[in-house]
């Protein structure tokens, strides 16, 4: 997984709650058996005009010009800002490589559902969840004239706003370790095998039957 | 200490506890399906790594295959769609080179992973359970404790047996009273979606409890669970009791003899204790609630058949009022417009959430002799799992619906998140047994009323949602112009 220290982004709005993950990739594309090559397909039923289907020319196909995505002011743009429960619905963790592959590093919302939250994690996606009047304050000034760029850094918690002003925000701990550190979950849970050992003994003498060769 | 359902759950599975706050929680049985485990070997692969408990696994295809019996006829090899072959192939070649137990696609067994686990007895009471699919919650009507997982987890739970999770908080959700008749699981589980909103269960483990919850049997108890999710919850649960202890006993994979007493010792403790503390609580009397028809692009759009879509006036703020627009113009749907005006076009009885032999019984009930109308261009039932399309066959039910002039298909997710060819075209509206109204779920354009089978059945019939239980009783009423 990638590092994630210090970001400093344009932000982009998807100025809607219940983003759900079939809106982030929709279904077709999740035949593919590769975890790249998502980005294009992000929010591909709002993004573009046509109907998307896998193994399409992304390139050359008609964009939706009222989808602030394809504004050009929100080009190159690594933090997304939106509503309540974003990522809510399927586990698909295509949503998250999707963010990933499209350059997106960081989404603030006022909360966002727990599969989608653990699967940016592992992707080196930071959601930063904020009070609901923060969250406004951020899209007032994103629909501002100016752009807005934010300054995010993971170590102090805090994201600098462009007046200078500082908030703070808080991720859960261990996740923040591996985001800062770009460590891998397995090889961290690997380090513990003999307590998984020990624990699986006791647990197969107390209920055998869940240790079943499964023979079908 | 008096502890719930789901605190009991964790502690038999707690293997390490962390400082931050995190936890090593030990999985039983890892259900694997073809989406969401690919890039999980892959990843295994290029790090070298081997399973660490091959025999808690299990794979089926189930979310991209053909439901077409003409299309499965020749196997695999010949599927029509070559993205979708490679896919399934994927899954059979992983599960060859990892040595995994697989279901094929053409064993009478195959089926979606949420109707197969448990018809196998592959998931059993006081399991943890996980699979890279959201509606894992299902198996939680077993009292078991079973979740949801992203594809990095999928890899992780392959390589360590172990899931990292911080500990949820513990909700009660209590039905009080009887269901009145053509009440189900499914409206249980709108209506409590309807109340506490899609995001009402974030962070918690929802467990039902109360007589109407006792009352319905194992698959209306699964229906229930596995829409835990479309409230935010990773897990949803229900006790042990006699219910479920029937249920799994002579299943293929559940313990026998002197281990199915000791199993059956410890399930029965599975219940929260008396004086359990729970973070949060809503209480429901189950002879409230009406059958119900989401109207909407979100679970939580949801009222019942007697109800009508909402009025902007009524929305309390700007976002609430910038979701309700958004959604009318999607849906086609006016405000304040009737639910029982509302004109399906298609119908599907199927999915993890309504595809079990009960289902197929229930909406089978409501359309015996009847046909659907004219305006139901597209209607399909998709069972289960083969074994689930055996039993129906061996009672009849797929004549019932031949008859009606629904199609009868092979076991699959199909139309439920509609990857294969089973989909809605723009501007379709389907009432469908399945749990997700979102955009584009059911195919790009297409627009989704959640029902029960039974009122997606009656709603065949009629041609416009109808109070289940009329429309059982009473002769076809004509079809609204």
């Amino acid at each position: 997984m990638r590092a994630f220290t210090r970001l400093d982004g344009l932000v982009a709005p998807m100025d809607r709650a219940n983003v759900d993950t079939d809106l982030m990739v929709p279904k077709q594309f999740l035949k593919s058996i590769q975890r790249s090559g998502f980005g294009p397909n992000l929010f591909d039923d709002l993004r573009y005009l046509d109907e998307g289907e896998p193994g399409m020319d992304n390139a050359a196909r008609p964009l939706n010009p009222d989808f602030p995505l394809n504004f050009p002011r929100y080009q190159g743009a690594s933090i997304l800002l939106t509503r309540e429960n974003f990522g809510c619905g399927s586990s698909r963790e295509h949503a998250a490589w999707a963010m990933e592959d499209f350059g997106f590093r960081c989404v603030i919302a006022p909360s966002f559902a727990d599969i989608f939250s653990s699967n940016a994690l592992k992707n080196g996606i930071l959601p930063i969840a904020l009070a609901s009047d923060q969250v406004e304050t951020l899209f007032a000034l994103l629909y501002a004239e100016e752009d807005l760029h934010l300054t995010i850094d993971l170590e102090a918690c805090s994201i600098q706003l462009p007046d200078g002003a500082m908030w703070s925000f808080t991720v859960d701990a261990f996740r923040r370790d591996c985001l800062l550190q770009g460590l891998d979950d397995i090889g961290l849970t690997l380090q513990s095998a003999e307590a998984i050992k020990q624990f699986e003994q006791q647990h197969e003498a107390r209920f055998p039957w869940l240790f079943r060769d499964i023979a079908l | 200490m008096a502890q719930t359902l789901y605190d009991k759950l964790w502690h038999a599975h707690l293997v390490e506890q962390r400082e931050d706050g995190t936890a090593l929680i030990y999985i039983d049985r890892h259900l694997l399906h073809e989406v969401t485990s690919p890039q999980a070997f892959e990843g295994l692969t290029l790090a070298q790594r081997d399973l660490w408990r091959r025999s808690a696994n299990l794979a089926v295809p189930d979310h991209n295959v053909s439901t077409l019996a003409s299309e499965r006829a020749e196997g695999l090899a010949a599927l029509p769609d070559a993205i979708s072959r490679v896919q399934l192939q994927t899954l059979d070649d992983n599960c060859a080179a990892f040595n995994v137990v697989e279901i094929p696609l053409d064993d009478i067994r195959q089926g979606i992973v949420h109707v197969m686990g448990p018809e196998q007895g592959a998931v059993l009471p006081g399991m943890t359970v996980v699979c890279g699919d959201s509606h894992t919650s299902t198996h939680g009507a077993a009292g078991a404790l079973a979740h949801g997982i992203g594809t990095s987890e999928v890899e992780h739970v392959l390589a360590t047996q172990c899931l990292i999770q911080r500990k949820m908080k513990n909700f009660r959700i209590e039905v009080t009273g009887e269901l009145s008749p053509g009440v189900t699981g499914k409206d249980i589980a709108l209506a409590v979606i309807g109340r506490i909103g899609t995001a009402g269960g974030t962070g918690y483990a929802l467990e039902f409890m109360g007589s109407a919850i006792r009352s319905l049997t194992m698959e209306g108890r699964m229906t229930l669970c596995n829409m835990a999710i479309e409230a935010g919850a990773r897990c949803g649960l229900v006790a042990v009791d006699d219910v479920t202890l029937d249920y799994f006993r002579g299943k293929p994979l559940a313990p026998e003899g002197e281990q199915w007493d000791a199993a059956e010792q410890w399930w029965r403790t599975l219940r929260s204790d008396e004086d359990a503390v729970f973070d949060n609580t809503m209480v429901l009397n189950g002879s409230d609630i009406a059958p119900h028809v989401t109207w909407g692009t979100s679970p939580e759009m949801v009222t019942s058949v007697h109800g009508a879509v909402p009025r902007l006036a009524d929305m309390p703020d700007d976002t609430a009022k910038q979701g309700l627009t958004r959604a009318l113009e999607y849906m086609g749907l006016t405000e304040g417009m009737l639910i029982q005006d509302i004109r399906p076009d298609a119908v599907f009885i199927g999915s993890c959430t309504n595809s079990r032999i009960e289902d197929l019984r229930e909406a089978a009930a409501v359309l015996t002799g009847k046909r659907i109308a004219p305006s139901v261009r597209k209607a399909l039932v998709v069972p289960g799992s083969g074994l689930v399309k055996a039993q129906a066959e061996s009672e009849g039910l797929d004549k019932i619906f031949l008859d009606a002039g629904m199609e009868w298909r092979e076991p699959g997710c199909s139309m439920c998140l509609a990857m294969n060819a089973d989909r809605l075209l723009p501007g379709e509206r389907c009432a469908s047994t399945s749990n997700r109204n979102f955009e584009g779920r059911q195919g790009s354009g297409g627009r989704t009323h959640l029902v029960s089978p039974a009122m997606a059945a009656a709603a065949a019939i009629a041609g416009h949602f109808v109070p289940v239980t009329t429309s059982a009783a009473a002769p076809v009423k004509e079809s609204l112009s």
